[in-house]
């Protein structure tokens, strides 16, 4: 992503420099009224919770004697003690990383598959389908969990052929019906980003292709696929920092399931030990959570850019 | 142009379309048909079950109709509980609707600066707030709630409006347009002219960014829609709820109190419908804003 600092920027690199190099220095009071009021809410609401999230996981209570009043010192790495012993979190941690390692790629295995076909002279209507692929994105996560209960639910779903001999809310196949959710909510979004860069290929570079006699699913293998890369790319982190921050969908189900835990993913981690309260341990939990998450996307984002681009 | 290089000999790609192998195009057909009912089954009963008695509900076939009780159902849905509603709706418009123009005004102010003015610390700057891109907006949540409950502010309509309007993926893609479609000879021009540079932007650039805003605008305005961690942390009263904090909570009651669930589907579906009419109505400047992250990022 780094890439993007410098090309995303238009300073004249021909001739006519001249005018670039005089904004230097000068207009000092337009940039600080453009820059300073989003700054000011950035490092309010961005910066400062990050950073007193750090300070207090490295907080712990005490008190003097058992009944004496608490107060909070400096605990050095007690919380992230606890992190690291807690099974409850690691576990949770494992379960969106199966449910990543599953959902993602079928997610996106489609959204690149409509993406190709809308993309392709094979379909007519296209029109339509792109909306109708993208109507879900429309509805919030909370709506959509709820909509979702109510299918998979044996008494109430129209589908109830399905669902009365298939528990799809029971603690083995719960976690794949929120795959579902999160699968119906999102292809369509991705496929419109993976289809706006097909979109962009100009036309030519199929002619050759095509007089040299390739049929359509040859072209999008060897021509489109590797094209839409950085999509797929940009679709991929996206979707791994949704997965790991998994809770709307769950939260929403616990009220149609029981087999769905307090620590079923690491953000309902966050929540519950945040309701206890226990806010040192939660800010803890909370921090090696946006770490794994960070260091997640960025081994993701090497790995690809490595095979895209050698 | 290209239409002057084509010969009849040669034919455009538009004739040759006729030639794909008709299998190809059942199979196609049969994929992009299949993925639709996908799609749209869930939408399609959900409109029809709002339009259902609560005894008809659960007994007639869920995907067509039975007696039509949509008009007592949304008679419920806005009397029931002194109209709490008709509150949420009101409060989901001014978190996201509000704070999505508001956002959208910031971020194109910060990205038009990043893209069109040389300052010391200009990299600097953007690369932090490229980082913000990659904070997911739930991993703030806690932090956010320890900082407001230190101000002793959570349970405040501050609380999740003010958050709300930072969007470093808006500065990021103001800066991307700002630089593609503001050309630096037109500000100088209007520099000639004597028109300050504040004046500038919002004259004349604020035009030349306008799709990528109304882009800006409609990428916050779902991200702060969609929140459901902050409110759910922050807020205790629940006249504060957006809807979807709302219904969740309705949801959570069914079990005690049945004749909930009319209230949650008619509320779910109430609530979809003016999003899904803007999504389609606005589809023109997504999908360009969606061509220039996606190939540029």
């Amino acid at each position: 992503m780094s890439t993007t600092t410098s090309a995303a920027t238009d300073f004249p690199r021909t001739g006519r420099a001249a005018p670039a190099r005089r904004t230097r220095g000068h207009h000092r009071g337009a940039i600080a009224i453009f820059v300073v009021p989003f700054g000011i809410l950035f490092s309010l609401f961005y910066l400062l919770p990050i950073g007193y999230a750090v300070y207090r996981s490295f907080q712990t209570v005490e008190r003097e004697g058992t009944f004496g009043p608490a107060t909070e010192v400096f605990g050095g790495l007690v919380q992230y003690e606890q992190v690291f012993a807690s099974d409850a979190f690691w576990a949770s941690i494992g379960r969106v990383l199966l449910f990543g390692a599953v959902q993602v790629p079928v997610m996106l295995g489609l959204a690149l598959v409509f993406a190709l076909l809308l993309d392709s002279p094979l379909i007519r209507g296209k029109k339509f389908y792109r909306l109708a692929f993208f109507a879900p994105y429309a509805v919030p996560g909370v709506i959509a969990a709820i909509m979702w209960g109510f299918l998979y639910s044996p008494s109430l779903s129209p589908f109830s052929v399905l669902t009365a001999n298939v528990d799809l809310l029971g603690s083995g196949l719960v976690l794949w019906s929120i795959a579902n959710v999160v699968t119906w909510v999102y292809a369509g979004y991705n496929m419109l980003i993976i289809y706006s860069a097909l979109q962009s290929i100009p036309g030519e570079i199929y002619e050759a292709a095509r007089i040299d006699g390739a049929s359509q699913l040859r072209i999008a293998w060897s021509v489109k696929i590797p094209l839409v890369v950085p999509a797929l790319v940009l679709t991929g982190v996206f979707s791994i920092i949704g997965t790991l921050q998994l809770l709307t969908e769950p939260q929403v189900f616990r009220t149609f399931t029981t087999s769905i835990s307090s620590t079923f993913t690491p953000n309902l981690v966050v929540y519950t030990t945040s309701t206890v309260p226990n806010f040192n341990l939660a800010a803890a939990f909370s921090v090696v959570l946006a770490l794994l998450t960070f260091v997640l996307s960025f081994v993701f984002l090497r790995l690809t850019q490595r095979k895209a681009f050698q | 142009m290209s239409f002057l290089t084509r010969t009849a000999g040669y034919g455009p790609p538009a004739a040759r379309q006729v030639r794909e192998r008709p299998m190809s195009r059942l199979v196609a057909f049969v994929i992009i048909a299949a993925f639709s009912l996908y799609f749209l089954v869930p939408i399609w009963w959900l409109f029809v079950a709002s339009t259902k008695s609560r005894g008809q509900f659960a007994s007639s076939d869920g995907l067509w109709f039975a007696d039509w009780h949509l008009w007592d159902n949304l008679t419920f849905l806005f009397t029931y509980d002194g109209g709490v509603y008709l509150r949420w709706l009101g409060n989901a418009v001014v978190y996201a609707g509000v704070g999505a123009v508001l956002g959208t005004l910031l971020a194109s102010m910060c990205g038009y600066a990043l893209a069109k003015y040389a300052f010391r610390g200009r990299d600097a700057v953007f690369n932090v707030i490229l980082g913000g891109v990659l904070v997911p907006v739930t991993a703030l949540a806690l932090p956010l709630f320890l900082i407001f409950s230190a101000v002793d502010q959570t349970n405040t309509y501050w609380s999740v409006f003010l958050p709300s309007l930072v969007s470093p993926f808006g500065v990021y893609l103001a800066r991307i347009y700002a630089a593609a479609s503001v050309p630096a000879e037109l500000l100088e021009a209007a520099r000639l002219d004597g028109s300050g540079e504040v004046r500038t932007f919002f004259t004349l650039s604020v035009r030349l960014m306008a799709p990528a805003l109304v882009t800006i605008f409609l990428f916050q305005f779902v991200t702060i829609w969609n929140n459901f961690f902050l409110p759910l942390v922050m807020l205790s009263n629940d006249k504060l709820y957006p809807v979807t904090l709302g219904l969740y909570a309705w949801n959570s009651q069914t079990n005690a109190v049945p004749e909930l669930r009319t209230a949650v589907i008619v509320g779910a579906f109430v609530a979809i419908v003016p999003l899904i009419l803007a999504f389609l109505g606005l589809q023109r400047f997504w999908r360009g804003g969606l061509a220039a992250g996606g190939v540029k990022a």
